[in-house]
């Protein structure tokens, strides 16, 4: 009992204090939201798109583009490109309410996700259960999420709670490319929870299907299977990446304000 | 052993396809129940065909782990049938169910034939379960053992199961709280990985590599790395094999660390619970603090690693490491304390040694039983030819057993990791790859978190992947939990599965 007690005190709270405070610092070498910068690109140089593992990086229109929803985060087109158009930031705020505002250009700014309409917020501002569904992929996103649970995190101090039963459950989280395999049970998933409800895609691989996209086995992410109001790409993405897109769903950040510094 | 019917050959050395011997079937089938029965270990066993051939090349690799030898072999099946060799060579088992589900071969005399992961044949018109073509297998759509009598009942869990977890399926033959037999049914995760790597490597292979298994990344790409270095007989830098090392178990600490803390919740102990959940991140972000992603997305790859650390960064790591060992200590230190929770720990999901060592069980809950494989000892590559880590062992089989096994190599995790970075080699981190060699083959091994990664290449004419086989530590043991299971308290499931800690992603494939 004592040792017990002992090693609270010693193990301390470790609580973070965002978001009333600041976002703990991520390490120097985190890779956060791509920055483009198209001035720098020799002409007719293509080298970042072609090492491209997904093909996250394209060229329409003779601009440069960046599919986040693709993106795998990895370094492939640093390497390629010697002029450095391309680099990561230590932005970690990556959520979005709509697929389209993942394709990011040089000079234009992330459109993150806005909070749920009203009549949404008024049923899940302060209490949200989620039901997780893990399709395919490679339980990496799974681990992040479980990290929200921990001491850390502690999202229930946000109110929201992942639940056993989709009966429970407000809304559907999805992770992975959604296999053949786990299409029915992803249906029936969403299917067995209750209206009003909303959907979260978690992970480049549920967005877009990821590294496994084009495989026969997989559906390219969750598509139009199932209707998403918030996409949070990454590969996986970082605890931060999930909480700031839940939390800025839920209207708990306001853009631009003292919580959302850039 | 030097019979001339198999090659032997090391891990991590290319070569050519030709030398490796081509037997008939029986003669193959001969050789591999023969060294089973002697003590060494099947890690692969697998076909290699095209879409349309008549023929079916199966290959079989052997682990002589006294020797640090491994030995491989191959017959050509022309027929769709083969006798079995699981009942006289149980570690097969699984192995000839996905060599039927891939190929369309069935294996005659098999105990227990039915699918692994629901996929169709890669072999057009050939089906091992006579399916017509364009009719695909419904995952889940099997025949499960079933106990009959009045008084027994079943209990059927998943796909989707409560938590945030992985699907599979898991069917209970119970007699009230009992359970008699747990058979366990997966393929949900299945991407078709593994089909993907034929014709690679290419821009896409490592990124595929890192995601066989997330939270085994390093473990994966590491022993991709090594199989693409035999094959282009590159030499990678010390330094790179060092960082390497380091990084593959802080890949340990990290889960471990996670493993313990979910066991603890599992027994409803919320202090190590609490604290074990947090210190895993600790163990996480020190990955991050080396490469920027909390799995090592990114830091190995063939030829090193792309990250190097320098004198300020290691001063950094080496004060975190050892904040987060004197964090993990002390929360480990309360389990053992605990009565309460060793009470339900020992003698729970008892496994022996007799069944770990006849299904072919790998890794920590091998070691658990008492068997003494380690790749890192028995198989040495990279810094583990240099720098050796014991080998933990428990005798008791239980919870109490994986749990204490696990903690074992904590501390050994973090002694080496401490000794790598006092003495780091100097020079470069990263060698250049030349093209692959062609027709050839390697076999890779790498002690991941969960035990032995085993990758097999082989190379065609034009040096590309003409077959490329992962077998994933969870492929061997999943069968473990079944065991473990029997005459146990139905209720004891979440804490017996925990105390494996299994993967899906990477037995699906």
């Amino acid at each position: 009992m004592f040792s017990m007690i002992r090693e609270r005190l010693r193990q301390g709270r470790r609580t973070i204090a965002y978001p009333s405070g600041d976002a703990p610092t991520l390490p120097d070498r985190f890779r956060g939201l791509p920055v483009l910068d198209e001035s720098k690109c020799p002409d007719g140089c293509r080298s970042c798109a072609e090492v491209c593992p997904t093909d996250a990086i394209a060229w329409d229109e003779g601009s440069l583009r960046l599919d986040l929803g693709r993106c795998l985060f990895c370094t492939e087109c640093l390497e390629a490109c010697p002029e450095g158009a391309i680099r990561y930031s230590q932005d970690y705020r990556l959520a979005t309410r709509k697929r389209e505002d993942l394709v990011l250009r040089s000079g234009r700014e992330l459109e993150l996700a806005r909070p749920l309409e009203d009549r949404l917020l008024r049923l899940f501002a302060r209490s949200l259960k989620l039901r997780v569904v893990s399709a395919g992929g490679d339980a990496s996103a799974e681990a992040d999420l479980n990290v929200l649970g921990t001491v850390v995190f502690d999202l229930g101090r946000f109110g929201i709670q992942v639940v056993a039963s989709p009966r429970h459950a407000d809304g559907l989280v999805i992770v992975g490319p959604v296999t053949e395999n786990m299409k029915l049970a992803l249906r029936e998933t969403y299917a067995a929870i209750p209206a009003p409800k909303i959907v979260i895609a978690v992970g480049t691989c549920a967005i877009s299907g990821g590294v496994f996209r084009g495989n026969p086995e997989v559906n390219d992410g969750v598509g139009d299977l199932v209707p998403v109001d918030l996409y949070i790409p990454g590969s996986p993405p970082h605890p931060m990446t999930i909480l700031d897109g839940l939390i800025r769903l839920l209207g708990r950040l306001v853009p631009g304000g003292a919580t959302d510094s850039s | 052993m030097n019979d001339e019917t198999l090659l032997e050959m090391r891990t991590g050395r290319a070569i050519p396809r030709v030398r490796i011997p081509r037997l008939s079937f029986e003669a193959l089938r001969g050789a591999i129940v023969d060294a089973v029965a002697k003590g060494q270990r099947l890690i692969a066993f697998f076909g290699d065909a095209r879409d349309s051939s008549e023929e079916v090349d199966v290959y079989a690799v052997l682990a002589d782990g006294a020797r640090a030898l491994v030995r491989v072999g191959r017959a050509t099946l022309e027929s769709d049938r083969f006798p079995s060799l699981t009942p006289d060579c149980p570690p097969a088992h699984l192995f000839e169910r996905e060599l039927a589900e891939q190929y369309g071969i069935s294996p005659v005399g098999h105990p227990w034939f039915k699918p692994v992961r629901f996929h169709g044949s890669y072999r057009r018109g050939h089906d091992a379960w006579g399916r017509a073509p364009g009719e695909p297998p419904v995952v889940g759509v099997t025949d499960f053992f079933r106990v009959e009598g009045e008084e027994v009942h079943e209990v059927a869990v998943g796909p989707v199961h409560a938590g945030v977890i992985e699907p599979g399926h898991f069917r209970f033959q119970c007699h009230g709280e009992q359970v008699f037999h747990l058979e366990i049914s997966l393929g949900y995760q299945h991407r078709g990985l593994e089909r993907t790597l034929s014709g690679g490597p290419n821009k896409r292979t490592l990124a595929t590599m890192e995601a066989v298994a997330g939270d085994t990344s390093i473990g994966h790409a590491t022993a991709y790395s090594c199989a693409v270095e035999a094959l282009a007989g590159s030499r990678v830098p010390l330094r790179a094999e060092a960082i390497r090392g380091i990084a593959l178990e802080l890949e340990r600490l990290a889960n471990h660390t996670g493993d313990l803390g979910a066991l603890a919740g599992d027994v409803g102990f919320l202090p190590t619970a609490s604290y074990c959940g947090r210190i895993r991140g600790d163990f996480l972000n020190l990955t991050a603090l080396l490469c920027g992603s909390r799995f090592g997305r990114g830091l190995v790859r063939p030829g090193g690693i792309r990250f190097d650390l320098d004198a300020e960064r290691v001063g950094r790591f080496q004060d975190r490491l050892d904040a987060a060992y004197r964090d993990v200590a002390g929360a480990a230190a309360l389990l053992w304390d605990s009565t309460s929770v060793q009470a339900r720990f020992e003698g729970t999901g008892i496994v022996t040694a007799d069944t770990a060592l006849a299904l072919g069980m790998v890794g920590p809950a091998a070691r658990a039983c008492g068997l003494e494989g380690d790749a890192r000892q028995d198989f040495p590559s990279g810094i583990y030819r240099f720098a050796h880590v014991p080998v933990s062992t428990w005798s008791t089989g239980d919870v109490f057993a994986r749990a204490y096994v696990r903690w074992l190599e904590i501390q050994r995790s973090v002694a080496f990791i401490k000794e790598q970075l006092r003495a780091l080699p100097d020079g470069s981190i990263l060698a250049d790859v030349k093209a692959l060699r062609p027709e050839h083959l390697v076999v890779s091994l790498v002690e991941g978190w969960r035990g032995e990664i085993c990758h097999v290449a082989m190379t065609d004419a034009t040096g590309c992947f003409s077959r490329y086989k992962i077998v994933d530590p969870s492929f061997h043991n999943w069968i473990g939990l079944a065991m473990a299971l029997r005459d146990q308290q139905i209720s004891d499931f979440p804490l017996c599965n925990k105390s494996f800690n299994l993967s899906y992603c990477g037995h699906d494939l």
